[in-house]
């Protein structure tokens, strides 16, 4: 297995940075998978409340170079498993980077090693160098995290600004710890939360309708610091909620499921 | 003792303050003749830190009441603390900075004069204390590193806030390379990340160490002396010596000057020859032309980049009992400056087959060895100074 690739423009690194911070506040531990084409996020995390994520990054819209060999021939990638926070901390140090690279090697455990060149004044460069511990993932596990099939969604809307849901979902919480989200075919979205005493609904425009975990779907709200390019929920009435959210080039699939 | 801080001083006494809080839970304050001397030690004896302030820092400076002796007290830090606890406050409100020592009621007063004739007056109890006293001279270590505070700021940035310990070093080339220091964890299955930082040497105003040595110190306290120095724009020399021999971190400027002494983690024996990072440090990219091009960027990057097979299991590492960081015998009371010497050759031959100093550089950068426990003999600790009382 080998993996070597090189981010050398500043906007592809901001980019990249931003997307490995949201990945680091939905989950400690992630599993990367690296193909020839692109790069995975995922998140699969059936025991604890069936929470899982997506996320697709196109190879050449980030990396200036991009070598890999994954396992076999027939089985061309590589999956990890990594703390979503190292690899967020180590790229949030590359602010002022001239390069980075990363690549896999082994320093007597397995290791991403992110290498960092740093703009400096003088004459010598200033490298800061990463070694991330990964854990290999082996073969027969693979199955477990291969990309979800999007669900044949009762309802398929496009979401407000997710800095207002948030805004609204925050405040819920201190209230419930169930939201319901409702939508339907007109456009309309509601966010309702309902307790003994009182009963509070947000409207944003449209129905169809799932109760989900509160704290999930902030802690997803929570993720996203940029406003997406296209950003579409599906609710699959009773079972769950799927978003599907666009930034420039990078796809981020939620899943939250409902409570039973 | 008397004295007065005006102007600007007061918020860098106050930061001063807050440097020395990060070391230890005492202050001893002695007014000497050369300044008044505001010192702590932390409470395993490893790190001592000391200010001196000379009397041109103050606007009035009275060591003694004539015709009394030098009066020396210890203080707690945190009542010391919250008289200068916020430095914005202090740097918009407080105009002057009275500070005497009234022996009769054992009181430590401090007034601080604000604006719109606000006074605030604090009295802080202390105890007489014998000196704290720390015998340690920058010019007996060897290595000696020189560079402007902000540099350091720059180089310790890419560390996380928590990380307990750093090793410095000298790698290939000459770069200056700061590492995250793990002490191994008894449940390894959960490995750290290791942060490195190298830097060329340019950027020091002056480095005087061969390649290969090294030292692993607390970093926490470090970063004490190092916003002082930053905020201050001090230049901050680091002295140093073989490992387990103490660190001196110093910065000076004509009104004041800063030691912290800290202990460093001491040298490796033989069998922790299980290098843990066995590739070469990488060359820094020249700028300049070089007459074997480069054209693959990759050309230059360390030995193994290539993955691990499959099913990888993790190489058994050497087992480390946990390093102990221990001071030299260097920091004694001063009565026993021949002692020291012996001290040293004892710590030397209770560790049978240490590599020599040499032996142990050849084998440096390449990696930095996580040094293990040396089975010492109880290290002198940092005394204070049994003087009569008065």
């Amino acid at each position: 297995m080998k993996f070597r690739a090189k981010i050398a423009d500043a906007a592809c690194l901001n980019h990249f940075t931003r997307v490995s911070c949201m990945v680091a506040k939905l989950a400690r531990t992630c599993t990367l998978r690296i193909r020839p084409h692109a790069l995975n996020f995922i998140l699969a995390d059936p025991a604890g409340g069936g929470v899982s994520m997506w996320c697709e990054l196109p190879q050449e819209n980030f990396f200036s170079e991009f070598q890999m060999e994954g396992v076999s021939e027939d089985n061309n990638a590589i999956y990890v498993e990594l703390a979503a926070e190292n690899l967020s901390r180590a790229l949030k140090t590359a602010q002022n980077a001239r390069a980075l690279k990363v690549k896999l090697t082994n320093k007597h455990f397995p290791c991403l090693t992110v290498s960092i060149e740093l703009v400096s004044v003088s004459s010598s460069s200033r490298m800061v160098t990463h070694d991330i511990p990964v854990k290999v993932i082996p073969r027969k596990l693979w199955r477990n995290l291969q990309e979800p099939t999007v669900p044949d969604a009762d309802v398929s809307i496009y979401l407000p600004v997710l800095k207002t849901m948030k805004s609204v979902v925050e405040k819920m919480k201190n209230i419930s710890n169930q939201l319901i989200i409702e939508a339907n075919l007109n456009g309309d979205l509601n966010l309702k939360i309902e307790s003994e005493l009182v009963c509070v609904t947000t409207h944003f425009k449209d129905l169809g309708e799932v109760q989900v975990d509160i704290r999930k779907f902030l802690q997803f709200l929570a993720g996203q610091q940029v406003n997406p390019t296209r950003g579409v929920c599906n609710i699959v009435s009773h079972k769950m909620v799927h978003f599907d959210l666009l930034h420039e080039d990078v796809s981020l699939q939620y899943f939250i499921p409902a409570l039973s | 003792m008397k004295c007065l801080v005006t102007g600007g001083n007061v918020k860098v006494l106050g930061k001063a303050v807050h440097s020395l809080s990060r070391i230890g839970d005492e202050l001893y304050l002695e007014p000497l003749e050369d300044g008044l001397s505001l010192r702590t030690v932390n409470s395993s004896r490893s790190a001592y830190a000391c200010f001196l302030f000379a009397p041109l820092f103050f606007q009035l400076y009275q060591a003694a009441t004539p015709g009394q002796d030098p009066l020396r007290c210890k203080i707690l830090m945190k009542s010391f603390l919250s008289v200068f606890r916020s430095l914005v406050m202090l740097e918009k409100t407080v105009e002057k900075c009275c500070m005497s020592l009234n022996g009769r009621s054992s009181r430590l007063v401090v007034q601080l004069h604000c604006k719109y004739g606000v006074r605030k007056t604090h009295n802080l109890s202390f105890q007489d204390c014998e000196s704290l006293q720390a015998v340690f001279d920058p010019a007996s270590c060897p290595y000696l590193l020189r560079a402007p505070a902000k540099l350091l700021g720059e180089a310790v940035l890419p560390f996380p806030p928590a990380l307990a310990e750093v090793t410095l070093g000298i790698g290939h080339g000459r770069r200056v390379i700061l590492r995250s220091y793990q002490e191994e964890e008894a449940d390894s299955t959960i490995k750290a990340m290791v942060t490195e930082m190298s830097i060329g040497q340019e950027d020091f105003q002056q480095l005087q160490a061969e390649e290969g040595v090294a030292i692993t110190f607390c970093l926490k306290e470090f970063r004490g002396l190092l916003s002082f120095a930053e905020s201050a724009n001090l230049s901050l020399s680091i002295h140093f010596d073989a490992p387990g021999r103490p660190a001196i971190f110093a910065i000076k400027d004509s009104l004041l000057d800063g030691h912290f002494v800290l202990a460093t983690l001491s040298e490796p024996t033989p069998n922790s020859q299980d290098l843990h990072f066995s590739e070469p440090c990488r060359p820094a990219p020249q700028r300049q032309a070089h007459s074997t091009p480069q054209p693959d960027d990759f050309a230059s990057d360390d030995i193994d980049s290539y993955m691990i097979a499959m099913e990888t299991t993790v190489g058994s590492e050497s087992s480390r009992t946990l390093p102990s960081i221990s001071l030299s015998p260097g920091l004694q009371p001063p009565c026993n400056s021949e002692g020291e010497e012996d001290e040293a050759e004892a710590e030397l031959s209770t560790v049978p087959g240490t590599p020599p100093p040499k032996k142990f550089r050849s084998l440096f950068f390449g990696s930095i060895l996580a040094p293990a426990h040396s089975p010492l003999g109880p290290s002198p600790v940092l005394a204070e100074d049994s003087e009569g009382e008065g």
